[in-house]
């Protein structure tokens, strides 16, 4: 009894896991810029290809991981500035960009680099509860995407770059008129979002097969939590990440991971049938 | 010879959508005057307003805060030269709390220059009480006090006050007027106002231009602005 429990606990964890940290960065620059960004899972295939190249040079794992982020976080200000900024008050031009981008990112990847690049194994090993063993470095990706979300938090509540990221959207014209470059302010946060996407690749990196579409094993999962989020990544992606996690988990127990993802679609349907403004537009009605 | 005039104007135009509102509006305000715009609704006094703070493209003229030109920079390079803006409609953050609105406002402290929260709270004691209330929960007066005080925490030399009165209850006109008249004589605070309640008019203005039809049509001199009943009459132009 115990061990079933726990491997549902586990099953629980390393969903949510998987779900918050595939969707943070999607979610950052979708509810704060409004932007639908269709080359997230580039973001975080370069992540994961940088991580695993540092970590071959002989780097640490988190500072490889550290590097992974940081260079998808640069090269998500690049974009920002020579596309995105051009296009912000044109969500559907921002999609076809961002799909372009998407598309060059992944053909560009596979010609340069080819179809697969050597991974690296998962560190730390296993350990057993019952008849089934565990990944320990699974556990560790639980409390790195409990501690992102506190951190998050805390960036955009507690920090002066957040205060001014949220007045940016919240009224963009009286932030300016208040000296907010918000030019700047946007530029960072596309910064952060694809950081975070990088983050996620590299964490992902060790357990994946590095390939130029790996992405997309991502951006499913990523998608859904942010539709069932709906635009605010602490009342949305997170209650989102919990509640699809559950009914993941739930599937996978009872009927295996392709019903674990069959589970998560219908759970997405329901969810917007009912809420179409998504978990964060039901927490926040009646407030302006 | 006279010092350059804080804030002026010549020959400015601008409109939306090449529709034009603006019609080559030219005003001066001296340094440390409290300058009242007034006119009837829909002749371009906002325009002038967003015009002025560079939310709407200038399409001809010349705008120069003190000594320099500021026609074709960007909202928030001018707003750091030290203007303070505080919009028809009060504009606060909504989802953010009182206290948040106002650090946003710190933006425009120059360098160096500390936010003058103890100012701001003795001017507005509503908004210590309230400082983690969110902005859009607030009442429509405490809003536009808020929205003044975020433009004075970071202590503007000039600020753009657009229809501070409108759908406010007189007690709290009241205080807005006295704290900027303080802040006028305390620290030379140059002021540009928008109006259309009289007494707010006659109360605060030390000087009135008349706006129709996107141009100033009549400037009115402090002695014509004790009089009632040529301010009336400007209103209604």
């Amino acid at each position: 009894m115990l061990p079933s429990i726990f491997a549902f606990l586990f099953q629980f964890g390393d969903a949510f896991a998987f779900l918050v940290l595939a969707a943070a960065g999607l979610a950052i620059i979708f509810g704060m810029m409004g932007v639908i960004n269709l080359a997230h899972g580039e973001f975080i295939m370069c992540g994961a290809y940088v991580t695993v190249a540092a970590a071959r040079a002989g780097l640490p794992m988190p500072a490889a991981i550290a590097c992974g982020a940081l260079a998808a976080g640069i090269v998500g200000i690049v974009l920002e500035r020579l596309v995105i900024q051009r296009l912000l008050h044109r969500p559907l031009d921002t999609i076809v960009a961002t799909w372009g981008i998407s598309l060059i990112a992944t053909q560009g990847t596979l010609i340069v680099l080819g179809s697969t690049m050597p991974g690296i194994g998962t560190p730390f090993g296993s350990f057993s509860v019952g008849e089934f063993s565990y990944s320990v470095y699974r556990v560790l990706l639980m409390a790195i995407a409990v501690l992102l979300l506190i951190g998050l938090y805390l960036l955009f509540h507690k920090t002066r770059y957040g205060v001014l990221a949220r007045a940016t959207i919240q009224v963009p014209s009286m932030a300016s008129a208040l000296g907010v470059n918000t030019a700047v302010v946007h530029s960072l946060t596309f910064g952060i979002g694809a950081a975070l996407a990088g983050l996620a690749g590299g964490l992902y990196a060790p357990t994946m097969t590095l390939v130029p579409t790996m992405g997309t094993a991502f951006i499913v999962e990523a998608f859904v939590t942010v539709v069932v989020g709906g635009g605010d990544v602490f009342l949305g992606t997170a209650p989102a990440a919990v509640v699809l996690a559950f009914v993941k988990a739930l599937m996978i127990n009872w009927y295996g991971q392709l019903f674990g993802l069959i589970g998560l679609l219908l759970a997405v349907i329901i969810v917007i049938r009912l809420l179409p403004r998504g978990l964060s537009g039901w927490i926040l009605r009646g407030r302006e | 010879m006279s010092p350059a005039p804080h804030l002026q104007v010549t020959g400015l135009r601008a409109g939306y959508g090449g529709k034009p509102v603006l019609q080559g509006i030219d005003l001066a305000v001296g340094r440390g005057q409290i300058v009242a715009v007034i006119g009837r609704n829909g002749v371009g006094k906002t325009t002038l307003m967003r015009a002025l703070m560079g939310l709407l493209p200038a399409t001809a003229g010349v705008i120069r805060i003190a000594d320099s030109e500021v026609t074709r920079l960007a909202p928030h390079r001018r707003a750091r030269l030290g203007i303070g803006y505080i919009p028809q409609g009060r504009d606060v953050f909504p989802r953010m709390t009182v206290s948040e609105n106002l650090q946003v406002g710190e933006t425009l402290c120059r360098d160096g220059a500390a936010p003058d929260y103890e100012g701001v709270y003795r001017d507005f004691p509503i908004l210590k009480e309230r400082a983690d209330q969110r902005a859009g929960t607030l009442s429509g007066g405490q809003q536009q006090q808020l929205a003044i005080a975020r433009a004075l925490v970071g202590r503007p030399e000039i600020i753009l006050l657009d229809e501070p009165s409108e759908g406010i209850q007189p007690s709290i006109v009241q205080d807005i007027a006295r704290a900027v008249r303080d802040l006028n004589r305390s620290l030379g605070l140059t002021v540009l106002f928008v109006e259309q309640n009289l007494d707010m008019i006659m109360s605060l203005a030390q000087h009135c231009f008349v706006m129709d039809k996107g141009q100033i049509t009549a400037s009115l001199s402090p002695d014509e602005l004790h009089d009632r009943d040529t301010v009336r009459r400007a209103l209604a132009l």
